[in-house]
């Protein structure tokens, strides 16, 4: 069986699987890492949410070959470590995180992992260009959120990007 | 005939409650301090038990009252424990599905024991068949039916923890003062719950202890918006759903469908081959379809769409949304007749409402580990004894030999009334002879899971001058499935329930303990008739209020045209409850009603009235071609409500934050059922397999400003939140669409006739996964 290496949340893993399964199970039912939920297998519904070298991608439409070994993925179980430590909030956790616990946007909470790496994402490409989240920025997120966390999740953006 | 009950006399509603603050509790044996108290005490408000001719029969016994009356005949316990860390633990016999119990739960607990919230450990308990009819989370029951029991059980624990106090500190009771986990003397000396955890404990065979709860006055907790307990579990990616419990052996596990609803399998003729792909581990025909398992969910993908599978078609083949409309139609009733008075113009509408899917985020899923001497369940339950009952009919086992863990939900909106996925996986497992993780494929959980009945709703008014003389409404629809033991639990409630319900049918007994008319309109009728039951229905957030409040406030808004009274103040005029006459003017006020509105814009403004709470609900859309064309990839967007300010009065609100948010939950739930979200029956199957066909409110679609307000209420007992935002968001949504275009809509969601996808395919049944993820990246 052919051998994958690729970097997860900082460290470099090797695993054993053919090269067509997708990353999300391959980090979900091999790895044991089961931030990014399942929602729809086919890059809709964005429950996977994670970051690839830094921009928010879907592992369920990605075959692990055809990740390099030197690909980092953050999932949301390592996104405290995409911030300095002096940028961590009062849980020790990414500023959006700690303005998604202060805005208490959670219902079920199925959908937020990756609800707030598309966030993260999100501002840092904002940041980018060098401008504020409008609300057209946010009527583009695609993540459902079958609870209808949406009002929570715009203010909480906000908030966010003025931690970040 | 039942006699009304009255609380306040002891002995009469549970033997238990000495007065409306005074309960009876135990110290169980045990390790540690164990407090109990029975979870069928109440304090809710006595029900009347004899229905007058005038008032219709929810406004005096509602299905609330019901569901806490259901639990009356059994005398089990719930019990607080004071862990040696200080801490108090609570197993909740309901479901927490991201309404918020578990909070709401711990915050009570930490009320009555003086322990800050984060001390408080609230776990869901495995399904407890002794305690009958009280392991139910419907109907938005938990709070209403748990609220005294669970403090009494918290104010047995502290009083025991005082009492133990008084010996180690050397001073009485009454000296003693219980603050944040620690219990202080007089002279200033203290002892943490913690160190007195086990000295309290009580002595085998318990003692029965009477306490005295704390006053409204005296609440710190209740009433104090409170973030969720497990919301930093959940950002963090720590909350484990079914799927993502790790229990040994338990490989990833899917089902290869029938193309048609409910298709069964005959043979399979390439089992072997595919037993030969990679990962697989086990192929297994069963009941539902055929069932792989293998080391990885992308492996099962695979599989199933490999499989070639015989299939004999389900009892829907053929049928399609028109053919189904036809005998809803056909079973239609005519409608009661109307005062015949000369001068008396009528005001009619007639609304149909498409199949809708209550599928959560989280699939259908459970593990399942079944050996020849017993099983193991694990899956997001909210009637897991009857889950349990039928798992083990269905394994041939005693119930006993069947253990079923709760697990925390991805969403529920209904869906898991139902365990369809538990009893599958069970019967996988046991066929495989291996433990299996079962997850449904988004296609499986559009298609096959549980939906919403179509139906239609005819309202019929009989006007004279400024007075409605009568208001008819007529519901007529497929079948709503409550065969999760709501059955069982009406049947043991019925010889109790007032003169005139108990011999309806159940789902007539839950229309008619639902639904009113909340306006003074005279002769009032409302009627439920059901009819086919080859579908997968159920519970939908909210059952039948949403359809029927949509169709009342509707033809609300023509009766006020008719009049020429601007629709606020005909609701004000014809309104008979103080509750919603303050939450329909903090409506009106909070969200300007009335103010000038550009052309195709408009506002639409609602009441609706339930689970012991009243909401009211003014809402602006637009329906301009500037916005309704927007353009967005696999999408619809069309009208968009832009401002929605929603009053509730629930009664008391234990968690205001939480009722916020649930009500934020309800208004997305009401904008997609009016304009976006439905089921398409095509050729004897649903059409939606994905989140870009069934169209659930998006961020394109959520209103950007969205104002929940909490009434501040003269209510002692708390109401229901999880289904509350609903109906009266549906129905403005609805008249306010009707009032910016000029027409008022008559099915719904109003995209329903334009099919905004291409279908998926049904052989195979389910979508492969895609590969083009890296070059998507954002």
């Amino acid at each position: 069986m052919p051998e994958q290496t690729f970097i997860v949340n900082g460290e470099r893993v090797t695993v054993d699987v053919e090269d067509d399964v997708r990353l999300l199970w391959v980090l979900r039912d091999l790895l044991g890492i089961t931030g990014p939920k399942y929602g729809c297998g086919i890059n809709v519904c964005k429950a996977c949410t994670s970051h690839v070298n830094g921009k928010a991608f879907n592992p369920c439409a990605v075959p692990v070959g055809s990740l390099g070994s030197d690909d980092e993925i953050t999932t949301i179980e390592g996104l405290p470590g995409e911030v300095a430590e002096q940028q961590r909030g009062a849980n020790g956790l990414h500023p959006m995180q700690e303005a998604w616990l202060e805005r208490d946007v959670v219902q079920c909470g199925y959908c937020q992992p990756g609800q707030i790496m598309a966030a993260v994402a999100l501002v840092n490409r904002v940041k980018a260009e060098g401008r504020q989240v409008t609300d057209a920025d946010l009527d583009t997120i695609r993540n459902i959120c079958r609870c209808g966390t949406y009002t929570r999740i715009r203010e909480a953006i906000r908030d966010g990007a003025a931690r970040m | 005939m039942p006699h009304p009950r009255d609380p306040h006399i002891p002995g009469d509603s549970s033997p238990y409650a000495v007065d409306r603050r005074r309960f009876v509790g135990y110290v169980l044996g045990g390790a540690t301090l164990v407090a109990a108290a029975d979870l069928v005490l109440a304090d809710t408000s006595p029900a009347a038990a004899e229905i007058p001719t005038a008032p219709q029969p929810a406004e005096l016994y509602d299905l609330n009252d019901m569901l806490t009356d259901a639990a009356r005949p059994t005398a089990n316990l719930v019990t607080v424990t004071i862990n040696e860390d200080g801490t108090a633990s609570f197993e909740l016999p309901r479901a927490e599905v991201g309404q918020g119990i578990t909070t709401s739960t711990a915050m009570l607990i930490a009320e009555e024991l003086d322990l800050p919230v984060d001390r408080v450990r609230v776990t869901l308990a495995p399904a407890r068949p002794e305690l009958l009819f009280n392991q139910l989370t419907g109907g938005s029951n938990t709070t209403i039916a748990t609220y005294t029991p669970i403090r009494v059980a918290a104010a047995v624990a502290r009083a025991a923890l005082l009492d133990a106090a008084a010996i180690v500190l050397g001073d009485t009771v009454a000296g003693l003062v219980a603050k944040g986990g620690v219990i202080t003397a007089r002279n200033g000396s203290s002892v943490t719950y913690g160190e007195l955890a086990v000295k309290a404990a009580g002595s085998a065979g318990g003692r029965a202890v009477q306490v005295e709860l704390k006053s409204e006055a005296e609440f710190s907790v209740i009433g104090t918006p409170t973030n969720r307990v497990d919301a930093l579990a959940a950002v963090t990616g720590q909350k484990d759903f079914t799927t993502d419990l790790d229990v040994p052996d338990a490989l990833p596990t899917m089902v290869c469908r029938a193309p048609t609803l409910n298709g069964t399998p005959v043979s399979v003729r390439n089992q072997t081959q595919v037993e030969a792909m990679p990962g697989v581990t086990h192929v297994a025909q069963v009941s539902t379809g055929v069932a792989v398992r293998a080391a990885t969910f992308g492996q099962c993908i695979d599989a199933v769409r490999a499989l070639e599978v015989a299939w004999k078609d389900g009892p829907v083949a053929g049928e399609s949304d028109a053919t189904i409309l036809r005998k809803v139609r056909a079973a239609q009733l005519p409608m009661p007749r109307l005062p015949d008075t000369p001068l008396a113009q009528t005001v009619s509408g007639d609304f149909t409402f498409w199949f809708r899917s209550n599928s959560p985020m989280d699939t259908n899923s459970a593990v399942a580990d079944v050996r020849p001497d017993g099983a193991t369940i694990w899956a997001g339950l909210k009637s897991p004894i009857v889950a349990q009952q039928r798992i083990a009919e269905k394994l041939g086992m005693s119930q006993d030999k069947v253990k079923v863990n709760v697990v925390t939900a991805g969403g529920s909106f209904g869906r898991r009334l139902f365990f369809d996925g538990a009893l599958e996986a069970a019967e996988i497992s046991q066929a495989m002879g291996a433990p299996v993780k079962l997850m449904w494929h988004r296609a499986d959980d559009a298609r096959v899971g549980r939906t919403h009945p179509m139906g239609t709703c005819r309202v019929q008014a009989t006007v004279l001058g400024t007075n409605v003389l009568a208001f008819n409404q007529s519901l007529t629809c497929v079948e709503t499935d409550f065969r999760h033991g709501l059955g069982e639990i009406i049947t043991a409630a019925a010889a109790d329930l007032p003169a005139g319900v108990g011999n309806l049918g159940f789902a007539e007994t839950i229309f008619a303990l639902t639904q009113e008319v909340p306006y003074d309109f005279g002769a009032v009728t409302q009627t439920l008739v059901e009819t086919d039951d080859r579908f997968n229905t159920g519970s939908m957030r909210n059952i039948y209020s949403p359809d029927v409040r949509v169709a009342s406030e509707l033809v609300v808004d023509k009766l006020a045209a008719k009049m020429r009274m601007d629709p606020y103040q005909f609701r004000r005029k014809f309104q008979r409850n103080e509750r919603l006459l303050a939450v329909l003017d903090t409506v009106a006020q909070a969200g300007e009603w009335g103010r000038p509105m550009p052309a195709g814009t408009a506002q639409g403004i609602a009441i609706h009235k339930e689970y012991k709470g009243v909401s009211a609900c003014l809402v602006e859309i637009d329906t301009r071609p500037a916005t309704t064309g927007r353009q967005v990839r696999d999408a619809v967007t069309g009208p968009r409500v832009t401002r929605v300010t929603f009053a509730i009065d629930v009664g008391l609100a234990i968690n205001p934050r939480g009722l916020e948010a649930q009500m934020q939950g309800g208004i997305n739930d009401g904008i997609a059922l009016a304009l976006t979200s439905s089921l398409h029956l095509r050729d004897g199957h649903f059409l939606e397999a994905s989140w870009d066909n069934y169209f659930y409110t998006r961020q394109w679609n959520t209103p950007p400003d969205v104002r929940v307000i909490v009434v501040p209420s003269e209510e002692k007992v708390p109401g229901g939140a999880g289904e509350a935002g609903v109906a009266a968001t549906f129905a403005a949504v609805a008249c306010a669409y009707a009032r910016a275009t000029g027409t008022m809509p008559t099915q719904f969601p109003i995209n329903h006739d334009q099919l905004s996808f291409e279908p998926k395919s049904f052989v195979p049944p389910i979508p492969q996964s895609p590969v083009n993820g890296l070059e998507l990246t954002s």
